[in-house]
């Protein structure tokens, strides 16, 4: 008897070009009605159907025909490139969305960790928002107070706990947040990419805390895109891939599937309009480059050449401090190292408009083979926030022509390559 | 799939068999996010409390001398302010529920994309919130009518009752207005017209007898003349009488108006998240 089953599962979004948010306005019904009629009045005798007649509204299917069983105690890893539906297949099993089409059964109860820190209020004290936040991911009072002082424990925010959380570091905002989380008790728990925030050892005690969960028993979907993560905490994993699932199987072979799948290389991705860009109404991103020392696009790289990344972000808030983030991956899914722009003290608001961000990474200094960049975009006031966070948007393979390696004829071990200064004197 | 074989079954289009149930389990996030929106109201502004005595004390002053003391109409024997205050008390609750609850669910937009629960606890918990003004209204109401020396009768037992019809009626309103809200997002340009415009067309600044008895019934299509009347009647005893078909005319409507909003939200919120 399985404790998920789900059946032929679609979700169809439509897409309109015309306008730039989701939503409609009602000027625009009425005036749509309006014209209509008119149109009506004037050529009765011609069909009109205001969906077809603009012609600006695209379907778009974030899943399609996604059929699965889990069993209980299954710790299922989701994972796939950004766009794939993973996180629209997390709100359909937490009933925040509904399907187009096809069916869903559960036995049991579904607790879902979309965001980290859901309905905090920043006016409101650390304890205040341990009871708040508790019962909005659907803990009961007296459970709360049961796990109070174990959660401010993990959380380790015990001097601040009746501080407003505004006063808190992003830090100690998001372990408080986690640490709430990380003491419901569904029988299912939906998780989507919250381990991407925090410092490392804090990433650590949360996976211990997950695999503690999976090992009781529960049944965790998790998204990341940490492929250690997952083949750590999974004991199975699906690859989703512009709506269908592709691979359903143990993690290993999923995560071989989307690396192989994100091997295509380019040396640039661009997006054209803003509307279409990924980002909100803080930042968006309209293109991401690889340049080599000779100024022009690249796709591979002479593992003796500097790299130069150029990200092209478009700021649309005035006085914001945006902090873009660069963080490479090589193809095993370990992260080389992450770098920063405006991350120091005293950090900058920029200008407002399009700006050219360019990084310069030296010469010998990756290894070789392939690796890859996801860029995201932050701000830290008042919290923690990714307007935007493209994953692998970019793969740029390393070739071997020397250097470092010199002439050794094996495998060169580590996952970067950079040139020391050796001396060697008679003493 | 077999049905009986799973607890929940999600499919498009199916409406919620667990949705009193779901409410009843989440009854706790309710009260805890009324909790929320009173702590964070007399938290944030230093002047939260004295915003909601200032505000209608200042409306029942220019009423009172705008409609008492300058145009004389009739105060059905009762200090004119008082008069006043009885149907400030639920015409501003009304219109702080409404402003509030059209309002919130974008306000917490956020949660609606990220949780699941059942989403008719936010505009309700939003009206609660407006409740807390209420009281503290009504606490100036008492001082008013110590300083007049105004003793109510028996009648003031009914005012829960009366409470009860206008928390309806600002509800009602309420679900409508945030379902679409959501849907059509420059319709909180038309919420503060309503507000305002409905000031003057209800019966806060003057008593309705003055409305000529021809023309009541249809005055008491607008839903707090019903609630209004009701509450001059519980509070200032039997000199304002009840018109009572207009009474219920009114009442009437507020049940349909609350029952369609219900219907409304219900059927529009499983959307709520893609759309917001």
């Amino acid at each position: 008897m399985p404790i998920i089953k789900v059946e032929n599962l679609s979700k169809k979004y439509i897409l309109s070009h015309q306008q730039r948010e989701a939503y409609t306005a009602l000027r625009d019904v009425i005036a749509n009605k309006f014209k209509a009629a008119g149109r009506k009045v004037l050529h009765p005798f011609t069909l009109h159907n205001s969906q077809f007649t603009n012609g600006s509204h695209e379907e778009f299917w974030a899943l399609k025909d996604v059929s699965f069983e889990i069993e209980q105690g299954d710790r299922v890893g989701i994972i796939g490139r950004n766009g794939a539906g993973k996180s629209t297949l997390l709100k359909i099993l937490s009933r925040i969305t509904e399907p187009t089409s096809g069916i869903v059964g559960i036995n049991g109860r579904v607790a879902s960790l979309l965001e980290v820190g859901t309905g905090f209020h920043p006016e409101l004290t650390g304890r205040e928002n341990i009871f708040l936040n508790g019962a909005i991911l659907g803990m009961s009072k007296a459970e709360i107070k049961r796990k109070f002082d174990e959660i401010v424990a993990f959380a380790e925010v015990e001097k601040f706990l009746d501080t407003p959380v505004k006063h808190y570091s992003s830090g100690m905002y998001v372990r408080l947040a986690f640490a709430v989380a990380a003491h419901l008790e569904p029988e299912i728990l939906v998780v989507d990419e919250v381990l991407a925030v925090g410092d490392a050892q804090f990433q650590k005690k949360c996976l211990g805390k997950m695999e503690n969960v999976g090992n009781e028993g529960h049944t965790i979907f998790f998204v990341s895109h940490n492929m250690e993560a997952i083949s750590r905490l999974c004991t199975r994993a699906f690859l989703l891939n512009a709506g269908k699932l592709l691979i359903d199987g143990v993690p290993s072979d999923a995560i071989r599937g989307y690396l192989a799948s994100s091997r295509k290389r380019a040396g640039q991705v661009v997006w054209a309009e803003t509307h279409s860009a990924p980002g909100d109404d803080v930042a968006k991103l309209r293109a991401v480059r690889f340049i080599g020392d000779d100024d022009s696009v690249i796709t591979t790289l002479d593992i003796q050449r500097p790299l130069k990344v150029s990200i092209n972000v478009e700021n649309l808030k005035p006085g914001t401090k945006l902090v873009p983030h660069l963080q490479f991956s090589n193809d095993n899914g370990v992260i080389l190292f992450t770098t920063a722009f405006n991350n120091d003290a005293n950090s900058k608001e920029l200008p407002v408009g399009l700006l050219e961000i360019t990084c310069t990474i030296p010469g010998n200094f990756f290894a070789e083979g392939d690796i890859s960049l996801t860029v995201s975009v932050n701000t830290y006031a008042p919290v923690l926030k990714a307007h935007l966070c493209e994953y692998d948007v970019l793969t740029l393979s390393v070739e071997q022509t020397g250097g470092v390696k010199g002439i050794f004829p094996f495998d060169w071990p580590g996952v970067v390559r950079p040139e020391f200064t050796w001396e060697c004197q008679t003493s | 799939m077999e049905d009986q074989d799973f607890k929940l079954i999600i499919r498009p289009g199916r409406s919620e068999f667990h949705y009193w149930h779901d409410m009843w389990r989440y009854r706790e996030l309710f009260w805890f996010l009324s909790w929320r929106d009173i702590l964070v109201r007399y938290k944030q502004t230093v002047i939260g409390i004295a915003w909601s005595v200032i505000r209608p004390f200042l409306t029942m002053v220019v009423f009172t001398i705008i409609f008492g003391k300058l145009a004389k109409f009739p105060s059905q024997e009762v200090p004119y302010p008082v008069m006043v205050f009885a149907a400030m008390l639920p015409w501003q609750f009304f219109a702080n529920s409404l402003t509030e609850s059209s309002a919130s669910l974008i306000n917490n937009a956020s949660m609606l994309t990220k949780v699941y629960f059942p989403r008719l606890i936010i505009p309700a918990s939003s009206v609660i919130v407006c409740l807390v003004d209420f009281f503290i209204s009504l606490a100036i109401l008492a001082i008013l009518m110590v300083w007049y020396s105004f003793t109510p009768d028996w009648k003031i037992m009914t005012l829960p009752l009366f409470l009860g019809l206008a928390c309806l009626a600002a509800f009602g309103f309420g679900l409508w207005f945030a379902a679409l809200n959501v849907k059509y997002r420059d319709f909180r340009y038309v919420v503060p017209f309503i507000v305002q415009f409905g000031l003057y067309v209800s019966p806060v600044g003057f008593a309705s007898n003055v409305v000529p008895e021809k023309w009541r019934l249809l005055y008491s299509l607008n839903p707090m003349v019903g609630v209004i009347d009701g509450f001059r009647w519980a509070i200032l005893g039997g000199r304002s009488e009840l018109y009572w078909p207009g009474f219920l005319l009114s009442s009437g409507l507020t049940f349909l108006v609350f029952t369609q909003g219900v219907r409304y939200f219900r059927r529009t919120e499983r959307a709520f998240a893609d759309i917001i």
